[in-house]
Formats: structure tokens, C-alpha cells, sequence
């Protein structure tokens, strides 16, 4: 995608902490090249939370994983991924290894396969801070392990637990707890409240609300659950089939979708109260299309609510759509193919 | 065919060993419910749901009460668990874990027909069974392996393989919770279609509030094995007296006015259940000193509240 996005204010006055430009992904198996990430600009400001939504295959978690080259080795990735002004793609991997923890740090949906079952988490947490602050003493690596245990409302004690004698939302808290180790300057959040019940889901949310508002940390959030995304995020971004398909403030996308499929996202999760969605389950036909066959123009077509006949050969942009706006679709303001 | 509801849940409890004790998963739950209606059972995880819902399968047994389905008790025996397991069906979270990978879609749903000696043409129960579950044309799924179909299609195959079978009641375990936004409408859709075409009761088991406004007549709110609170959907969900109810809405996303009650820690222990009333630990009403300023916080702490809704500060 070759349009800039549009220039956040406080985006711009700061310098970007992470900025990717035309970031691609692609998958070899036998030979053939899977799609997964076509084309992603992304700015972050330090201490700017952005939320990425999308469905599965929609390339949200290739996104996350390109940033910190976590993918497995043959998936090719091109574009930039400036981090402080430094393209993590081009790293060398002594650099690379210490760019993760330090600058970045992601924490995984799933957090009991994440953590090692044979190792009280204190220690998997002092191993992390270890390996980046040589030299530094012992009670002075526990006093930290117990310290960032506190943070994310543990107490210091549980540092000597084993993964199985915490409960789910225990252990993405040490998971929480582990990524921010080493002060990262930006964390990457990949479905980090999935498998939570909403009570400490809601628990999770507000931690992570709490790191952002005390220490500046830009966060990256990304889930498929639009409406968790709309309180926790200024910035909100929409992901389809490889790309961003709308971006903007969270609660002006939340309010007022410009992309049908964002449409379609806010209204799968009804507004309890909202007679509109009593006993109306809004849902979408079809399901999110496979990446090796891509319908052709815009790739939402075959399930848009609103398609008109140019959609299926009109290749499609991130146009603008309002103040502080863009989206991905002929109907927009900006699009130049409007109808 | 009687007047009895369809289903009735009469002083169920249900305990399981555990380290340190016994935990009582479901502690005294009673429960109706009617053909055509759909009630959601809602609740964090530890809150007996699951067991509830396995209870009423017959898969788990209660120590005490009943499961009764159309005024009649369910026995254990083999017949009566045989026809049991026809009449009530269940479909769970994840249809892909749910469907055999090396079975195709038709065998899937043909093999429920066989073991039940459903009578009639067996491919043409299949198909139409497909087709009512917005599988069209079925024909084209037959040979198809999970696989080879979407999640949303999966959950699908798994709603007609029970339906074929002319269930009176359909348990549903977070039947949408582990699919995609956009699909998850579609499945909630069907289910609501199902209930009017034939009549067929769903107990849906979930920790999702909003799928409750989606779809249910009725919801019941449990906490620690018991159910503490449950009405019509729209009262429980505008008008939720409960403080347990109330802290659950506080935390919806969407609900913006609400000033969010963060409850602490996560569900507690069934093994080591509160004295008093079981949720005072976490009760807001409690903790902010409400309960004492009206006087009952004794009550709380030492009184088993039995009465719906179950807490000492509803009037």
C-alpha cells in the first residue's frame, strides 16, 4: 500500500518510536508463497496505544511476530520496521537479541504454553533479566523479580510457584510481568485477555492501562475483540486479508465505522441494553478469506453488505475517510472511485 | 406429551475429590426451562456451569435432587441414559477438537444416526440435516473433511449432527467463543432459527453477557454452585439486582456509563466455600461498607442467603 498514513498530531511532535512501512509477509510452503501480511504502514508514538483488530488469517499475529523477527526462518519479510529509527529487519543478530526484551517485548495469548513447567516463574523471570543486565547481583535480580511481580498485582511471593499452581489469569500476569523485564519501550499485546474470564480480563485491560498511563510504554494491542479494544486504545487500526482497512481514533472508527467489515465488526458484539440487537445477532455471510486465493479487487467483496459492481476489480487503498480517518473502501469520502 | 416443562434441575449438588478436601462444583441448583426458549447459564470459570450442564446430560451425577425432563426423572440406567442421549444434545466450544479429522462431514453426522437407529433414509436425513444447519447445498459437504472447511462451517456440522437426531434440548457450551466476530452472529442466528422451526429448548452455557442480549428469553447467573440470581433477560441485564450481576455487566466493554467493579482475585475455590454468604469476600456491597451502614453485614458473613437473588441487601 503506498498511501502515508495520515499524520497523528501527537504522533508527529514526538518522534515515532515504531514506524513500519510496507511491511510484507509471506509464507513458502512447496514452493508456493502464502500472503499473509500485504502492505502494512504502521506509526507508534512512546506511550501511544494502538489496537489492531481483526479475525483469524487476517494477518494480525505475522504482523507481530515480523516486528520482532519471531517468524520461522524461510517466511519471508520486506518493508521496514523502524524501532527507535532502527530497521529491526536488517539487525544484526547479536543486536536483534538485544533489541527484544530491551526495546521491545511481546507477550502471547496462551500464557501456560509460554511459560516453562519445570521452572518456578521467579527464576524464568530473573533468567530474562539476567541475560540483559550482566553484572547484576543476586538479591539485586530477586528484589526485581518481586518488584515486577507487585507491578502486575502479584504478590512477591508467588515468585517461587510453578506455572501449574497459578490460575489462567495469574500466569498472563507473570507472562506480563516477564515482557517487562528489561523496561521495554514498546510491548506488542497478541490476544493477551482470550482465554480470560471477562472479570480478569477486565483485570488485565486495566493493568495494562496502568503501564501505559505510569511508565510510557507504547503498547500494541491486538485482538479480535473490537470492543475491548475501543476503551484500552487511542488509535485503532482494522486489519482484512493482509491489510489495514480502516484506521483512525478508536472511539470515532468505534462510533461511526467508515469500512463495512468494521461495521460488521462493532455489530458482532451487540450493546447490551441497545434494543437493536435484542434477539438480532448480527453476523456476517461467508468467512474471512483463505490467503493463497484472494476474491480479486477488494478482497471483502464476496461478504460486503454494500458492494456495488466496480468492487471486484477496483484495487482498493486506504483513502480518507474524515478527520484523522482513512479507509479501505470505494464508498469513502476520499475514494476516487466513489459511486 | 404433559404440561411439565421440559427441563427441571431439582437440588443438584455435585462434589469431587480434591487435594485438600471435597470441592462442591455445583452446590444446590434449581432450574427450569421450556421448549422453545433459550436460557443462558451464566458465569466465570469455577462456577459449576460446566457441571451443571454435564449433570443435566447425565454425565455427571448429583448427590442429592434430580434431573427431570418432561416431569420425568432421568434414571441411569442404560435404556434410559440411551434415549437421554438422543433427546438431549450438547455442542461445544471448540468443533474443531469436537469433529473425528479423519471423518468426513457426512460420517460425522450420519455416525449419531446409526448409533441411535434414527428410521428413515439415512442420506437424506444427513442432508437435510446439513441444509437446515445453512450447510447448501449438503451434498457439496458430504465428502468433505473438517479440514477443508471453516470454523464457522465446522460449528455448523457439529448443530446438524445434533439436530439430526430431533434433540427436545440443546445444551450449547460457549458455542461461539472460540470463532471469528463476523461468524459468530451467523451460528447465534441459526440457533435462534432452530428454536422456531422445531421447537427445541437450548440451555446456552457462557461467560459472554452480550450473547445473552443476542439470544436468550431468560438468564441465570451463577457464582461458587449456586445460582444467585436469574429472570427475563431484559430485567437481569437493564436491572440486575444482584451485586454479583452487576459487577459482571459493570466489566462489558460496551457499557460505558457503568463505573467498572473490578472484582478482585478470580472465581475462588469450590473446595473452601465461604461461610455467610458466598460471594462477601468479593462483594462490593461489602467492601465499601454499604452492607454495614444498612446493618446486615453480620448477616453476610454468617448467613447463607437462599432466597433469589441470593444477597442480604436486596429488598
Amino acid at each position: 500500500m503506498t498511501v502515508e498514513p495520515a499524520p497523528a498530531e501527537s504522533a508527529a511532535e514526538r518522534a515515532p518510536l515504531l514506524s513500519v512501512r510496507d511491511l510484507h509477509v509471506t509464507y513458502r510452503t512447496r514452493g508456493r508463497g502464502i500472503p499473509a501480511v500485504r502492505g502494512v504502514d504502521i506509526d507508534l508514538a512512546v506511550g501511544e496505544t494502538l489496537g489492531l483488530a481483526g479475525e483469524s488469517g487476517c494477518g494480525k499475529t505475522s504482523f507481530a511476530g515480523a516486528l520482532l523477527r519471531l517468524l520461522p526462518p524461510g517466511t519471508e519479510v520486506t518493508g521496514e520496521v523502524l524501532l527507535d529509527g532502527e530497521d529491526v529487519l536488517t539487525m544484526k543478530p547479536g543486536r536483534l537479541r538485544a533489541v527484544r526484551w530491551t526495546h521491545a517485548a511481546i507477550v502471547f495469548q496462551g500464557a501456560l504454553h509460554s511459560l516453562n513447567p519445570v521452572q518456578r516463574v521467579g527464576s524464568q523471570i530473573a533468567e530474562a533479566i539476567r541475560l540483559h543486565s550482566k553484572g547484576m547481583s543476586r538479591a539485586a535480580v530477586s528484589a526485581r523479580v518481586g518488584e515486577l511481580l507487585e507491578l502486575v498485582g502479584l504478590p512477591a511471593r508467588r515468585a517461587g510457584d510453578y506455572p501449574h499452581q497459578l490460575s489462567g489469569g495469574q500466569r498472563q500476569r507473570v507472562l506480563i510481568g516477564l515482557a517487562l523485564a528489561c523496561d521495554p519501550r514498546l510491548l506488542i499485546a497478541d490476544e493477551p485477555t482470550t482465554a480470560l474470564d471477562v472479570m480478569v480480563q477486565a483485570q488485565v485491560l486495566r493493568l495494562l492501562d496502568d503501564l501505559q498511563a505510569r511508565f510510557g510504554v507504547g503498547i500494541i494491542f491486538i485482538t479480535h475483540d473490537l470492543s475491548t479494544l475501543a476503551d484500552v486504545c487511542r488509535r485503532l487500526a482494522v486489519m482484512y486479508a493482509g491489510r489495514i482497512v480502516e484506521q483512525g481514533p478508536s472511539h470515532d472508527v468505534f462510533e461511526a465505522p467508515a469500512h463495512p467489515y468494521t461495521r460488521a465488526l462493532t455489530g458482532a458484539f451487540p450493546v447490551i441494553g441497545d434494543p437493536a440487537f435484542r434477539m438480532q445477532p448480527a453476523g456476517l455471510p461467508g468467512d474471512p478469506p483463505d490467503p493463497r486465493e484472494l476474491p480479486t479487487g477488494c478482497p471483502f467483496h464476496p461478504r460486503c453488505p454494500v458492494a456495488v459492481e466496480v468492487c471486484p476489480s477496483t484495487p482498493v487503498e486506504l483513502w480518507p475517510a474524515g478527520a484523522d480517518r482513512l479507509a479501505a473502501c470505494v464508498h469513502v469520502s476520499g475514494s476516487p472511485v466513489r459511486p | 406429551m404433559t404440561d411439565a416443562p421440559l427441563l427441571e434441575v431439582r437440588d443438584i449438588r455435585v462434589e469431587f475429590p480434591a487435594r485438600r478436601g471435597v470441592a462442591r462444583a455445583v452446590d444446590g441448583v434449581d432450574l427450569e426451562m421450556d421448549s422453545g426458549e433459550i436460557l443462558a447459564l451464566v458465569g466465570e470459570s469455577g462456577s459449576g456451569k460446566t457441571t451443571l450442564a454435564r449433570t443435566i446430560m447425565g454425565l455427571q451425577r448429583s448427590k442429592t435432587g434430580g434431573v427431570l425432563i418432561r416431569g420425568e426423572r432421568l434414571r441411569y440406567d442404560r435404556r434410559s441414559l440411551r434415549e437421554h442421549r438422543r433427546a438431549t444434545q450438547m455442542i461445544f466450544q471448540d468443533p474443531t477438537g469436537a469433529l473425528n479429522a479423519r471423518q468426513t462431514i457426512y460420517e460425522a453426522v450420519a455416525e449419531g444416526v446409526r448409533i441411535q437407529q434414527i428410521p428413515g433414509d439415512e442420506e437424506q436425513l444427513v442432508a437435510e440435516a446439513l441444509a437446515r444447519a445453512g450447510l447448501r447445498p449438503p451434498e457439496s459437504f458430504f465428502t468433505r473433511y473438517p479440514y477443508e472447511i471453516s470454523g464457522g462451517q465446522r460449528q455448523r456440522v457439529i448443530i446438524a449432527g445434533a439436530m439430526v437426531l430431533k434433540p427436545s434440548l440443546l445444551v450449547a457450551d460457549e458455542p461461539v467463543s472460540s470463532l471469528d466476530a463476523s461468524v459468530r452472529g451467523e451460528i447465534l442466528a441459526l440457533m435462534l432459527r432452530l428454536v422456531r422451526e422445531t421447537g427445541v429448548g437450548i440451555l446456552v452455557v457462557t461467560h459472554d453477557l452480550g450473547l445473552a442480549w443476542n439470544v436468550a428469553d431468560r438468564v441465570a447467573v451463577m457464582y461458587l454452585g449456586r445460582i444467585v440470581e436469574r429472570g427475563p433477560t431484559e430485567e437481569m441485564l437493564t436491572a440486575p439486582r444482584h451485586p454479583y450481576t452487576r459487577a459482571l455487566l459493570s466489566v462489558v466493554p460496551e457499557i460505558e456509563e457503568v463505573e467498572q467493579q473490578i472484582l478482585r482475585g478470580e472465581a475462588p475455590d469450590p473446595v473452601n466455600i465461604p461461610p455467610g454468604c458466598r460471594f462477601h469476600p468479593r462483594c462490593p456491597v461489602v467492601e465499601s461498607g454499604e452492607a454495614s451502614r444498612l446493618g446486615i453485614e453480620d448477616r453476610c458473613r454468617g448467613e447463607d442467603p437462599l432466597k433469589l437473588p441470593a444477597c442480604h441487601a436486596v429488598k
